[in-house]
Order: C-alpha cells, then sequence, then structure tokens
C-alpha cells in the first residue's frame, strides 16, 4: 500500500470551501474581481506552500500581501500571473480561468498584467531603453520611433533621466535597477501591476522614493496594485488592503492560511496574536526556536 | 501444513541484513531508472515544444543573427586550428606503417578519409559543445537564476520561442558550416605536412585522395553534424533552463552541458555511423578499395 504523503493527508482534512470574510471581499465594491483565487492549493514535493487560498481583488484595489519569509508570498503573486500552476484550485483573471487556457491566450493575458520582480530580472544583454521597449517591441507594431518615445515617458515616470535609456543594468544602483524594473513593467499600460518586495534590500530613503512610485503609478493609471513585502511602512503606505499569510507548517489542520485579511488603517486593530507580533517586528517563540537549534544541532 | 523454516541466530543475523540490503540497492536501482527515464521525458517535451515553435513563428532577425554569430563566425579559428592540427597529426601517426610497405602516396587517401567521414564532424560538433553549449547553458541558467526567463513569461513571450529557437537552429545550421571549415583545414594540414615535411609526391597524393573519396565521404561528414548541432543545442539549453539556484547550479549546468553532449555525439556518431555504412553498401555493394 502506498504511503499518505503530508500533501494527501492536508487534502483530505480540508474541504476546499470559500471562507465566507474572504468570498465577500469584492461585495462592497458591487463588481467582478480583476483577480480571483479560488482554493488554491501548491505544493513543492512534499511541502505544502499554499493551502486553499480563497481571495478576490477587485478593480483599482491595492493589495499588500504580508507574511514572514518563507510563508509562500512570491508563490502566491507567480500563480497569480501563471508563472506557477496550482496543483489544485484556480486563478481567475478577468474572469478567465488561467489554468484551461492555451499558451498563446495566457501570453496574450499576460500583457495586461506587469511584474516587477524581487531583482527587478533585467536583461543584462540589452541597455536600459531596450529593457523597457522589450514588450513593446514583442507585442506592438508601434515604429522605433514611438518605441523610443514611450521607453523614455517611462523612465522620465519613474524618475530616470534618458542618459539612463544608454547604459546597461550592471551600471546601475539597485534603486535605479528596480525603477527601471518598474518602468518596464508599465511599458504596456497594464491593468494590473504586480511588485515582488519591491523595496527589499534598498535602503530607507529609496524604500520611500519606491513607495512613492507605486502611489504615483496608481495615480496616472487606472491599476489594480498587488505588493508583496515584509516591510510594514509599504504595506501601510501603499495599500488599501491588507492579507497576511502565515506558513503552512505552523497552522493547525483547520486554519486558514489567511489570518488577516481587512483594510490596511485597522490592521493595528487585529486581535490575532501573530498579526500582531508580525506588525510589532518580535521574534517571540522563534527565538526559542533559533536557541533550541542552536543546543541542539 | 507446512512447518515453518527455524532460522538459528546466526542465520537471522547475516540474512535478514543482506535482505534488507539487497532491497535497498533495489529500491535506490529502481529510484534512478525512475529518475532517468523522468529526465528523458522532460528533455523529450522540451525538443517537443522547441520544434513546435520553430514551426509556428519564425524567430525575429534581430534575435537569430547575432546567435548565428556566436555559434558561427566566432567558432570558426577554434574549428579550424583543431582541423588543422588533425590532419597534421594522422600524417605523423600513419606515415611510418605506410612507408614501411612503400604505399606513402596512399597516406592523403587515409587522412582525408578519417578526417571528413569522422574526426573533421566529431571533433568540430566536441569543440563546440565545449565551446558554445557550456556558455549556453551558462548564460540560460544564469538567466533562469535571475528570473529573467520568468519575466519573459511574465511579459507574455514564451521563452523557448524566444531564447531557445534562435540557438537551435545556430547550432544546427552553422555546426555543419563548421564541420566543413574543420574538413578543408585537415585535408590542408594533412597535406602541408605530408608534402612539404615528409616529403610525400604530391601528384600522387592528390590522385590517390581524389580516386578513394567520393562526394558521398563528404555528404555522409556532414549530414552527421546536423544531429550533432541539434543535440547540443538541446542538451544545453536544456540544461540551461533546469538550472538549479545560486552560482553552484549555473557551474553544474555548464558542465553538463558539455559531458551530456559529449557522450552523446559519440553515442549519435555510433548510430549515425551503423546507418551510413548500410547506405553505402547498399549502393556500392563491393565497399571502398584502398587499392
Amino acid at each position: 500500500m502506498e504511503e499518505s504523503t503530508p500533501v494527501d493527508n492536508q487534502l483530505t482534512q480540508r474541504a476546499s470551501q470559500p471562507p465566507t470574510q474572504e468570498a465577500a471581499a469584492c461585495q462592497n465594491t458591487s463588481c467582478r474581481p480583476i483577480l480571483r483565487l479560488e482554493g488554491v492549493w501548491v505544493w513543492f514535493g512534499r511541502r505544502v506552500v499554499l493551502r486553499d487560498i480563497w481571495l478576490d481583488i477587485a478593480p483599482r484595489e491595492s493589495v499588500a500581501i504580508i507574511g514572514e519569509s518563507g510563508c509562500g508570498k512570491t508563490v502566491l503573486l507567480k500563480t497569480m500571473i501563471g508563472l506557477i500552476r496550482p496543483n489544485r484550485g484556480q486563478v481567475l483573471f478577468d474572469g478567465i480561468n488561467l489554468g484551461e487556457v492555451g499558451e498563446a491566450e495566457l501570453a496574450r493575458l499576460r500583457t495586461r498584467l506587469g511584474f516587477v520582480f524581487q531583482q527587478a530580472a533585467l536583461f543584462d544583454s540589452m541597455t536600459v531603453g531596450e529593457n523597457v521597449a522589450f514588450p513593446l517591441r514583442q507585442h506592438t507594431s508601434k515604429s522605433e520611433e514611438e518605441i523610443r518615445q514611450i521607453a523614455l515617458a517611462r523612465l522620465a515616470e519613474v524618475g530616470l533621466p534618458p542618459r539612463v535609456a544608454e547604459q546597461y543594468p550592471a551600471q546601475l544602483s539597485g534603486g535605479m535597477r528596480k525603477r527601471v524594473g518598474i518602468a518596464r513593467a508599465l511599458a504596456l499600460g497594464p491593468e494590473v501591476m504586480l511588485y515582488d518586495e519591491p523595496t527589499t534590500g534598498l535602503d530607507p530613503i529609496m524604500s520611500d522614493v519606491i513607495n512613492e512610485l507605486i502611489m504615483a503609478t496608481r495615480r496616472h493609471h487606472p491599476v489594480t496594485t498587488v505588493v508583496v513585502t515584509h516591510d510594514m511602512r509599504t504595506a501601510k503606505k501603499v495599500a488599501d488592503r491588507i492579507v497576511m499569510l502565515y506558513p503552512v507548517d505552523r497552522l493547525r489542520a483547520d486554519e486558514r492560511q489567511i489570518i488577516y485579511d481587512g483594510p490596511a488603517v485597522a490592521i493595528d486593530q487585529a486581535t490575532d496574536p501573530r498579526v500582531i507580533q508580525f506588525i510589532r517586528g518580535e521574534a517571540g517563540e522563534r527565538l526559542l526556536e533559533v536557541q533550541q537549534n542552536v543546543n541542539n544541532p | 501444513m507446512e512447518s515453518p523454516e527455524i532460522l538459528s541466530d546466526t542465520q537471522k543475523k547475516f540474512r535478514l541484513p543482506l535482505v534488507a540490503g539487497f532491497l535497498h540497492v533495489l529500491e535506490q536501482l529502481g529510484g534512478q531508472v525512475l529518475y532517468g527515464l523522468e529526465q528523458l521525458g522532460h528533455v523529450t517535451l522540451f525538443a517537443a515544444s522547441t520544434f513546435a515553435w520553430l514551426f509556428r513563428r519564425w524567430p525575429a532577425k534581430g534575435t537569430i543573427w547575432p546567435t548565428f554569430y556566436q555559434v558561427g563566425v566566432r567558432s570558426v579559428p577554434v574549428v579550424a586550428l583543431t582541423g588543422t592540427f588533425v590532419g597534421m597529426v594522422l600524417a605523423v601517426q600513419s606515415y611510418t606503417q605506410f612507408h614501411r610497405v612503400g604505399m606513402e602516396t596512399w597516406l592523403g587517401a587515409v587522412i582525408n578519409m578519417a578526417v571528413i567521414r569522422e574526426l573533421g564532424p566529431v571533433l568540430a560538433a566536441v569543440m563546440l559543445a565545449g565551446r558554445v553549449g557550456s556558455a549556453m547553458a551558462a548564460e540560460l541558467g544564469t538567466m533562469r537564476v535571475t528570473e529573467q526567463i520568468d519575466a519573459l513569461t511574465a511579459m507574455g513571450t514564451n521563452p523557448i520561442h524566444y531564447l531557445v529557437v534562435p540557438r537551435f537552429l545556430a547550432c544546427l545550421l552553422m555546426i555543419p558550416a563548421l564541420s566543413v571549415v574543420a574538413d578543408f583545414m585537415g585535408v590542408l594540414g594533412g597535406y602541408f605536412y605530408s608534402v612539404w615535411i615528409l616529403g610525400i609526391d604530391p601528384h600522387h597524393y592528390v590522385q590517390n585522395s581524389a580516386d578513394y573519396i567520393k562526394a558521398f565521404d563528404v555528404l555522409a561528414g556532414v549530414a552527421k553534424t546536423f544531429f550533432f548541432g541539434a543535440a547540443i543545442a538541446l542538451i544545453a539549453c536544456y540544461q540551461g533552463f533546469h538550472c538549479a539556484p545560486g552560482a553552484e547550479g549555473v557551474g553544474r549546468a555548464a558542465t553538463a552541458a558539455f559531458v551530456v553532449a559529449f557522450v552523446v555525439i559519440l553515442m549519435l556518431d555510433l548510430a549515425l555511423g551503423i546507418i551510413i555504412e548500410k547506405i553505402y553498401l547498399s549502393i556500392w555493394p563491393e565497399g571502398p578499395k584502398l587499392l
């Protein structure tokens, strides 16, 4: 007889049903969600990273996904754009199930989303200008002059002068690379902007510059914003709503992985001790675990 | 009813660990076989996807020409040098034996046949597996590790179409061309050493070569390189795309790209050699004759 895996155990223990609070997230905006996750599970080998995630994101909403390192924030973001396919459940973008569309249709849908990677993921063989122009060259029939003008305009939007367009990513600072990443993601005028840890590795001033750019992008473009971060300053500043994930291996079998889903302004009034601990940045029992591991290597 | 087998303490002591050990080895072996089959499946799907994109949409000129230049033009010096030295080394190694039986004028036929049918194509392919294959795996591996391949996907561009197809085409079409360069330089190298250093009569050297080597031999040698080129590109791109995280992962991908391609080139050479020989014998049943 086959041995049941931790994944099998968790699947049998949980009947996938939408939690009332999360499923109702879009009701107050009286609209169809632009992004909807229905009972999404993702596991790698025997390790469950996302467990039965139900999440609705309304058009033009700004959502911050927070949580400690390794809780599955980036996996959740990549699942939203189809970079990671859920093992179970479905992701709907504008009502279209990403798991059911063909490769060409999925590629077309992705042009409506802009993704800013943690380390910017700029093409190091291309100049900054070529990086920003890349999606325009791939998906539009605009002339080279038009593409050049759009690329420079996007760079100006993120506060970078035209001379930067001729430089290579390796010649830029971390903050400049992130700004180029934002400019590239904005190139095609996406409906949804997804940011993966946009302020990680930056000094507090540059972090605030990036936060302001995210907010400015929302002001100038009609975009839905999803920001994955563990920086509470960023979450509170750029988001209307905060969703907090908790690592699956620390949850009880009957618990939801989303332990907070509510307005950004109300997170300080959260009663869940795990949310409070995260907001305050307290190590708590983690410190005891580290000490135990040090004492019993 | 059968009586249960009674084992002495000594028997139990040795027999049970033996069975457990045997089962463990069997399990490990099974695991390795399954892993190998899984990898083969992944490579096959990767190759199928590459072929599908190759016929679905031709890559843009901006992506194809730089790759052709990298693979083709920049490999000419190393391939030419390899070919020249192979031709000369063959002359050095064969001369004594041929001279002993007074057949040194036939040296050209043997050197050129070896270069054109086997050594030119195989050595050109091996050199390119090292120079181009490893570089491709390292480049794509770095792109994988730094999320550049994910960025392509996120922007609605298929990475197989954008990154793999141009490299595949470059290897498929440039490696045969480079093999011709290696053949030509090998023939020249052999001629130079035989005629200028060893003093063999140039007229008979050339005449005997021309009599012995047919257009079929040249075509057979070049035909093999299409397979070598396709294998080098697919193996290198697969290793790069499935690179493990970190600098170590990129290093491993580059090494694996060369080692796997090298082994596959030799295996393909054997298989294609057998097939080509059968075709040759079906056309000329008497087979090649030196005299």
